[in-house]
């Protein structure tokens, strides 16, 4: 058992001449919750799907469990425990939340030609599995187009805990949520932490990410400015570090030279 | 927040139980009454059109020996054989997809098993094997077309309507010069096979029901019906396999998932490229057994037979509930959409009413039936906060 369940260690990877991600290292640790931030065009979505098998690293290693590993496809990476809940989440509507939970692994009791996907049972798993995130769903066989975004994400980070993930990418969770819904994505994500996950969180929301995470990687413009632990940045701190932060500090200057200027005038 | 408001859902939960214990409601919907619930499963619409179209065919046409032992036999045979392409046509249509091949396939079948048996000597058995093995195949090729190519199936199977039915005829033709092939009972005759489909069963039982008189015979006291078709056997059978298919194998949950969303259920590990295969040859697979029940029942295939089938069954599948775009839809529904369509069709003879009606009547029926399942859908996947 290795310190980190899965290590970064000087990965590159280009596409054609673009540089996407230059010499990233990154550790991340089980019962950990790592958040990955950065501006649109960071490399935040190259890293993910490095990270989940999609894309090969062009240069460095990754290691597994302390074990060098290389994915040849996401359902190798999901073999071995790295699931990712990607924002379309890979859920369909019309169809029921006992139904989506159990998509494509349905679970069957039965032989031959008797086989058959025994509801009754997959139906008080999926309801359970929910109750673990805190969603009390009432009826698992309710088509689930008529539940929340964030109940969405939600199952979908279920199933994921369900079908023996040990890490888990959540890509953008809280992207297209509200306040209230975001708050219950971010506690289910602390839950699958006190499960013992590894969860890699990417925002670029500081104020999703601040509050829950313990751990912190910094992407620019296809470069780490550094993982930090929580303990070593204060918020402001993160923020300023973030693309963003310089920019916005030019532009509250700029604010207060017009406000400055109105009152002049 | 939510701690609050879940403490609330248990204590609420507790009362619903004893009521109605698995009703889909929301946290802020106090109680959805049962009639609502009624309306969102697929088949509803279908089968209250069914009750009423008996209904007024009870009113208009209770007398004319529609409802005597012939006058059921009629409509539900009618309704059996559409029943039996809607249910594969059905399946494949939750699944995405369309096959408008389905009637051209019934014409090309049954040259496939008469033209060997009565030219070429085959024993009967062999031809029809011949015939399914054979439909199966170009299933196969047609669903194959589609996945592979990503292709409309509306474009792939409309091209094979046309080059189905163009072989039938052309190949008709030129093994027997001519294009409606007759005699073929009597090569049937105790070929075990045939009876399968061209047989009836329950023999005993309609006799016994002439000999208590509770249906009409002839002078003699013979039964006017003296048994059941196949083909409604086949009908009622494959309804059974293939909604528990549907609803209770991990194979129904893919069609689901392929006809849903084909993206998500592929990166979840769903094989959809196979389930759209296999459902093309179902519904080459059904549509052969439609036409080797009318050849066996009938004597004679000809090649102009199962015109326009391939839209009457995409009709009893939409009357059914099933939505166009696919991931929804009941097999019992398109049944009753198939007993729906036999029942008026039949049942105009009976009133006496111009038969021209008919098509208004199924025009009309149709958009009807996509109004309200359109309506459904948005009522199954608007979220509601």
């Amino acid at each position: 058992m290795s310190e980190f369940i899965i290590e970064l260690k000087n990965v590159s990877r280009f596409f054609g001449s673009v540089i996407a991600l230059k010499d990233i290292n990154m550790q991340v640790k089980l019962g950990e919750v790592h958040c990955l931030l950065g501006d649109n065009g960071a490399g935040k979505s190259t890293l993910i799907k490095t990270l989940a098998g999609v894309h090969a690293p062009s240069e460095g290693e990754y290691y597994l469990d302390g074990k060098p590993v290389v994915f040849k496809s996401p359902v190798e990476a999901l073999d071995a425990g790295i699931a990712t809940v990607y924002q379309d989440l890979a859920l369909v509507p019309l169809m029921s939340v006992t139904r989506n939970f159990f998509m494509g692994r349905e679970l069957t009791t039965g032989r031959g030609i008797f086989k058959r996907f025994d509801l009754e049972k997959a139906n008080r798993i999926a309801q359970a599995g929910m109750a673990e995130m805190g969603i009390n769903v009432r009826d698992p066989s309710q088509a689930i187009g008529t539940m929340s975004g964030g109940e969405k994400q939600c199952l979908a980070i279920a199933r994921a805990i369900h079908f023996g993930a040990k890490v888990l990418i959540l890509d953008e969770p809280t992207a297209a949520l509200g306040v209230k819904q975001s708050a219950n994505v971010l506690k289910v994500v602390a839950k699958a932490k006190a499960r013992g996950l590894a969860v890699i969180l990417i925002t670029h929301n500081v104020h999703h990410a601040y509050p829950i995470a313990d751990r912190f990687t910094l992407l620019n413009r296809g470069q780490s400015l550094g993982s930090f632990l929580k303990s070593e940045v204060s918020r402001e701190d993160v923020l300023e570090m973030m693309a963003g932060g310089q920019e916005l500090d030019e532009l509250t200057a700029e604010l207060e030279e017009f406000s400055r200027l109105d009152a002049t005038a | 927040m939510t701690d609050q408001i879940h403490s609330v859902d248990v204590s609420e939960m507790g009362r619903d139980k004893s009521a109605e214990s698995d009703t889909a409601v929301d946290e802020r919907v106090r109680k959805v009454p049962a009639w609502k619930r009624l309306l969102h499963r697929p088949e509803f619409g279908a089968i209250s059109g069914a009750v009423l179209v008996f209904v007024f065919f009870f009113i208009t046409a209770g007398d004319s020996g529609m409802f005597a032992s012939d006058g059921i036999m009629n409509w539900a045979t009618v309704s059996a054989q559409l029943g039996l392409i809607a249910i594969s046509a059905c399946l494949l249509m939750i699944a995405g997809e369309f096959d408008l091949s389905i009637g051209s396939m019934i014409g090309f079948a049954g040259m496939m098993m008469t033209i060997p048996a009565v030219y070429w000597g085959w024993p009967i058995w062999g031809a029809i094997l011949f015939a399914f093995v054979g439909a199966m195949m170009i299933g196969f090729i047609n669903g194959y077309i589609v996945v592979k190519t990503g292709l409309p199936s509306f474009i792939v199977s409309l091209a094979f309507l046309f080059i189905l039915r163009g072989l039938t005829i052309a190949l008709s033709i030129l093994f027997t010069n001519r294009t409606i092939i007759g005699g073929i009972d009597k090569y049937a005759e105790g070929d075990w096979l045939a009876v399968v489909f061209g047989g009836t069963i329950g023999h005993g039982f309609f006799i016994w029901l002439a000999d208590m008189g509770l249906i009409s015979t002839y002078k003699d006291g013979y039964p006017i019906v003296d048994g059941i078709p196949m083909v409604i056997i086949w009908c009622i059978g494959l309804a059974i396999v293939a909604s528990w298919v549907l609803l209770r194998t991990s194979f129904g949950n893919w069609i689901f998932a392929t006809g849903g969303d084909d993206k998500a259920a592929r990166n979840v590990g769903v094989p959809v490229d196979k389930v759209k295969i296999s459902l093309f040859m179902f519904t080459a697979f059904t549509a052969t057994v439609y036409a080797a029940c009318q050849v066996f029942e009938f004597g004679s295939a000809a090649a102009d037979r199962g015109v326009l089938k391939e839209f009457e069954a995409i009709i009893a599948v939409v009357i059914g509930g099933a939505l166009l775009t696919g991931g929804y839809g009941s097999v019992i529904g398109a049944c009753f959409g198939a007993l729906i369509f036999g029942v008026v069709q039949m049942g105009i003879f009976f009133t006496g009413i111009d038969s021209d009606w008919f098509r208004v009547f199924l025009g009309g029926m149709l958009l009807i039936a996509v109004l309200f399942n359109n309506y459904i859908r948005k009522k199954v996947t608007e979220a509601r906060h």
